[in-house]
């Protein structure tokens, strides 16, 4: 293991040119982890390329073979072209992943922050325990008079009767008693391992359910948690679900001039709070979230919104696809974790719209706000830069919140996601590129046209000119390795030993992970932000979040426990003696 | 209102469980597998299940919990899981070296009906299990039982793949301390050494679940039972087994197998099940009882004498697991509390009985169920309410929409620390128990005491 304090040099790094606050890649050793006073500083090279060796070498030939593709060293082309990785493949049996189910994907991530939709677990009684408010989301009612199940787990808690003879009976049932129970706007039903097994028919449930409770949309997911390869196939099935059975639904045409719908949002320690407070005071009126602080009415009514922001790429995208070919809803990448990439995306929106007001408007919010945020900034900045940061998360939050580790000096020098897909590390200039393999086709793409009434393309031919014009990419997001610089390591689907060795080599100063992994890290002695659920605080969300997070990560790279870890006897063990005083 | 949808009227419910209180098999089968030392738990099905239970109980510990998947994709859930199996077999011996793999089975590879044993056994012959190390097997149908059955299910497993009688009976006592924290089961095996029994406890989660920071991680902590104390099991002179759900069946496999007898008792929790332990290990081994323990059991009836006005005729709500609630229902109603509404997630008829059988002088009507849930109940303190509430974290969705303070207690604990430290089991245990409710007591009276009759001493 390499001793705190040594200076570890990066070689082959290359600070990414994109502005000037990235300088400070260009790393200077005596700014990497300050020496610790007593010991010698001293530097020791590494190289990423020896690094991604060592990664694999304890692997069996054939594992090693397929993680190979998937760990590779960053590389910034001439043209912005990076490295091709493969991802979004199956998890190696054996080798200890941080992936979860197809279920988790779509009831835990996508539906799970919906309020009002009684979502029942069909399935033993386990999927529906784990998912149980474990998430961090959080919701408001509107009124005492509101309906909200999240804080209840419903569950049909399969016996072996039913895995024998078949479960539909009990599942009818059990959407009857809810309904008698509490008549709720909407039921989602959601498959877990066993019954796809045992071929009981979800959908023909819900609709003979639905048609039989009347004034109740009873709506079913085959989100089976061996569908796909990770919780992005229950995403894709989530997307798909609430896009046939819901969006749509209400015409009703809200008040407001500039609509939106935020998509890829979950409401995770008040995020969504804070975006909202901001898109307010911008005077952006949102239609519908998904699906942080939603409500399945808002989702009904998100066709009438004219433009789509997304922001986890990964979890949501398809929806925004599908809304733009059925109703002419565009969609452009947007981005609140970071005070810079907050007050880009506000611009970025209020270009859009393209109404001098509205553009006025959003800049004296960015200039209302700034202030405070920079205070903080550079506060925590004199006590963070040069500190290094590791990020293996999720399907957009290893992007996301290397902005925001940048904004205080720190630099992310290991990075991954746990499910995306290659144009959540690459761009989606690869889209045409990417083989669609057996797993994958496993889910349904749905065949959607224009809607013969709703169908309004929101932009003429003119306005997307203008988009171009103005800098704006309508349907484009560049991915991660993009901003990352080059001789950084991108490693999809970490593994437990890599993420060991990755410590052991390089004492990142802290990482960014799930749940799993947060002991083993702190272990370690490296302090460990979960960036699904945030541990405990938040929200880190647009620009009240961002001094959350300044101020939350200086705590952890600073916390004086460090120091503690070894007792006096242990660091001067010589000094023992038998009763002497003097 | 958190839970505002919860009404007050019982309704039949056949189909439909609400805010369960139990949840399935493998979790168990997961934390008894790391009380094995240097054992990787497998789970043998798709990987949310691995991910789910290793989430649950890194939330409830603050520990890391180790533990590997076959991860089934849609071929696997056809054709079978045994490639699956085989290759996380070799890869894990080859990557993380553990002693044993612990595989316990999911919804999906039961309903699939993969044949663990044969599959482990075709690992053997392609010489995919090291010499030396072992791959033992559960099978953890979720849709049968609940986590509890988990857990026996994988102490049972240790019995049938490791136990080994060397044709002698050695003086020593085989322990099996039942679905309990960590440091119920360092209390227990410091209460058999006070005693002066040579004991094998199995599984032993201490200082694997609750194990000190170092600055340095080991995947395989210094706790948990060896291989080779497992096989002596075998050799031992009899089985205390503590909790009939969690302990019983591995303690009769040992006695069938190995011809170990066995004792099966209530989980030590509270006076009396801690008396009957200590004097059930004190005949067994033919000891002496020592002072020291005298006056363990000295202070916890002095705190039950000084505060008896506490405690007398106030009454509880408990949610749990029913070896827990059996022995915690004892202890309250040995100190003259009122437990009055009983549920457990986990389904038998014999709780029931059981459970009334303790509260039968309960001067109040008592409601049990076992497979029930905590919607109902919510809805029995609806109309029944109480003074305290007992159980996991989930109930303090209810404390807060009822007001009613809450001791937490069980499994899972999302939202505070001790429980994995701080024993329940045991006098000492009962000590902090009797401390926990006075506490949760006391500052509600204090909280709620009008000015006049707000008190300095209690
Ligand atoms: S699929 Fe079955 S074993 Fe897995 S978490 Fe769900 S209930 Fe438990
Ligand atoms: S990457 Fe993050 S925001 Fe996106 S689905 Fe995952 S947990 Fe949610």
């Amino acid at each position: 293991m390499v001793a705190a304090g040594l200076n570890l040099r990066l070689t082959g790094w290359k600070a990414c040119a994109t502005d000037g606050e990235r300088n400070m890649a260009t790393l200077n050793p005596e700014e990497l982890s300050p020496p610790v006073a007593e010991m010698k500083p001293a530097v020791v090279d590494i190289n990423a390329e020896e690094v991604r060796k060592e990664l694999l070498g304890k692997y069996p030939t054939k594992v090693a073979r397929k993680r190979a593709k998937q760990i590779v060293v960053n590389e910034i082309g001439p043209d912005g072209a990076v490295p091709e990785i493969a991802v979004n493949v199956r998890t190696i049996p054996g080798i200890i992943s941080q992936r979860g189910c197809t279920y988790a994907g779509c009831k835990g991530v996508v539906l799970g922050p919906t309020r009002d939709i009684v979502n029942l677990t069909h399935g033993p009684i386990g999927c529906g325990f784990y998912s149980w408010l474990t998430r961090r989301n959080q919701t408001k009612p509107r009124g005492p008079e509101d309906h909200n199940f999240m804080t209840y787990c419903f569950s049909t808690d399969m016996q072996e009767e039913q895995i024998v003879f078949g479960g539909e009976k009990k599942l009818k049932q059990a959407v009857q008693e809810a309904y008698d129970l509490f008549h709720p706007k909407a039921i989602g039903i959601f498959a877990t391992c066993p019954v796809g097994l045992i071929g009981d028919d979800v959908h023909a449930v819900a609709r003979e359910m639905k048609e039989k409770l009347g004034d109740c949309n009873v709506f079913a997911f085959s989100c089976e948690g061996y569908k796909g390869v990770s919780q992005s196939a229950g995403h894709h099935i989530a997307n798909n679900g609430i896009f046939t059975h819901v969006v749509g639904l209400d015409n009703t045409v809200k008040e407001g001039k500039f609509k939106i719908n935020l998509l890829g949002e979950y409401n995770i320690g008040g995020d969504a709070f804070e975006i909202e407070r901001l898109f307010e005071e911008c005077g952006f009126t949102l239609i519908s979230t998904f699906s942080g602080n939603s409500s399945y009415e808002y989702f009904a009514n998100s066709h009438t919104a004219d433009l789509n922001l997304i922001m986890c790429h990964r979890s949501i995208n398809y929806v925004a696809e599908m809304m733009e070919t059925k109703f002419g809803i565009p969609w452009i990448k947007i981005n609140f974790i970071g005070a810079e990439a907050t007050a880009k995306s506000l611009r970025k929106i209020a270009k859009f719209f393209d109404d001098p007001e509205l553009i006025a408007r959003v800049e004296e919010v960015i200039a209302r706000e700034m202030p405070a945020v920079e205070k903080v900034r550079e506060e925590v900045k004199a006590r963070c830069a040069g500190k290094r940061a590791m990020l293996f998360v999720g399907g957009s939050r290893a992007h996301h919140y290397q902005e925001l580790f940048r904004e205080i000096g720190m630099e992310t020098i290991a990075a991954g996601y746990e499910f995306a897909h290659r144009d959540d590390y690459e761009g989606r200039r690869v889209l045409p590129s990417i083989k669609v393999d057996a797993d994958s086709r496993n889910i349904e793409e749905l065949h959607v046209e224009p809607d013969p009434e709703r169908y309004r393309p929101r932009l003429t031919e003119a306005g997307v000119a203008r988009m171009k014009e103005a800098g704006i990419e309508l349907s484009e997001y560049e991915g991660m390795m993009a901003e990352m610089c080059s001789g950084a390591l991108v490693i999809d689907d970490i593994s437990q030993f890599e993420t060991e060795k990755l410590i052991e080599i390089y004492r990142p100063d802290i990482i960014g992970a799930g749940i799993k992994e947060k002991y083993t890290i702190q272990k370690s002695g490296v302090p460990m932000k979960q960036l699904h659920s945030y541990d405990s605080g938040g929200p880190y969300a647009a620009f009240k979040g961002a001094i959350n997070f300044y101020r939350e990560i200086d705590r952890m790279v600073n916390n004086k426990v460090w120091k503690y870890l070894k007792a006096p006897w242990q660091e001067h063990p010589e000094l023992a003696a038998k009763y002497v005083w003097e | 209102m958190l839970l505002r949808h919860t009404p007050k009227e019982i309704t039949e419910r056949s189909a439909l469980t609400i805010n369960p209180a139990k949840t399935c098999q493998p979790i168990g089968a997961m934390y008894a597998a790391l009380g094995i030392h240097s054992c990787l738990p497998h789970s043998h099905g798709s990987q949310g299940c691995y991910a789910y239970h290793r989430s649950t109980l890194t939330r409830h510990y603050k520990e890391p919990v180790m533990a590997a998947t076959s991860s089934f994709t849609e071929g696997a859930s056809v054709f079978g899981g045994q490639a699956n199996l085989i290759q996380a077999i070799n890869n894990i011996f080859t990557v993380y070296e553990p002693e044993v793999i612990a595989v316990h089975t999911t919804c999906l590879s039961e309903t699939i009906g993969d044949d663990i044993p044969q599959i482990i056994a075709k690992a053997r012959d392609e010489g995919k299990i090291p010499p030396g190390r072992h791959v033992i097997h559960a099978n953890t149908p979720s849709y049968v039982g609940s986590h509890v059955t988990g857990f026996a299910n994988m102490v049972k497993g240790m019995v049938d793949y490791l136990a080994q009688s060397n044709g002698h009976k050695e003086s020593r006592v085989n322990i099996i301390p039942g679905y309990v924290e960590p440091g119920d089961m360092e209390e227990i095996k410091r209460l058999a050494g006070e005693l002066g029994v040579p004991h094998i406890m199995f599984p032993d989660t201490s200082n694997v679940l609750n194990g000190p920071q170092t600055g340095r991680y080991h995947m395989f902590p210094p706790g948990g039972v060896t291989v080779e104390e497992l096989t002596r099991t075998g050799s031992s002179m009899g089985t205390v087994a503590l909790g009939t759900l969690a302990s019983g069946p591995a303690a009769r496999a040992l006695d069938t197998k190995c011809k170990v007898p066995c004792e099966i008792l209530d989980l030590p929790i509270g006076l009396q099940a801690t008396d009957i332990f200590i004097d059930t290990l004190r005949q067994i081994a033919g000891v002496t009882v020592p002072e020291s323990i005298n006056i363990e059991r000295g202070r916890l009836l002095d705190v039950i004498t000084d505060m008896h006005q506490y405690f007398f005729g106030r009454k509880v709500a408990l949610a749990g697991d029913p070896d827990q609630l059996i022995s915690l229902t004892q202890f309250l109603v040995d100190i003259d509390m009122w437990p009055i509404h009983i549920v457990t997630g986990t389904p038998g008829k014999k709780f029931e009985k059981k459970i009334l059988e303790i509260t039968k002088d309960v001067p109040h009507p008592v409601n049990v169920k076992s497979g029930g849930d905590m919607f109902l109940l919510h809805q029995w303190l609806r109309s029944d309410p109480v003074d305290l509430l007992m159980g996991n974290t989930y109930l303090k969705y209810i404390a807060r929409d009822e007001d009613i303070p809450l001791v937490r207690f069980g499994f899972p604990i999302l939202d505070r620390i001790g429980h994995s430290y701080f024993p329940t089991v045991g006098y000492r245990g009962g000590l902090r128990l009797l401390e926990k409710i006075l506490d949760a007591l006391m500052d509600r009276q204090d909280r709620d005491a009008p000015e006049e009759s707000f008190e300095l001493v209690m």
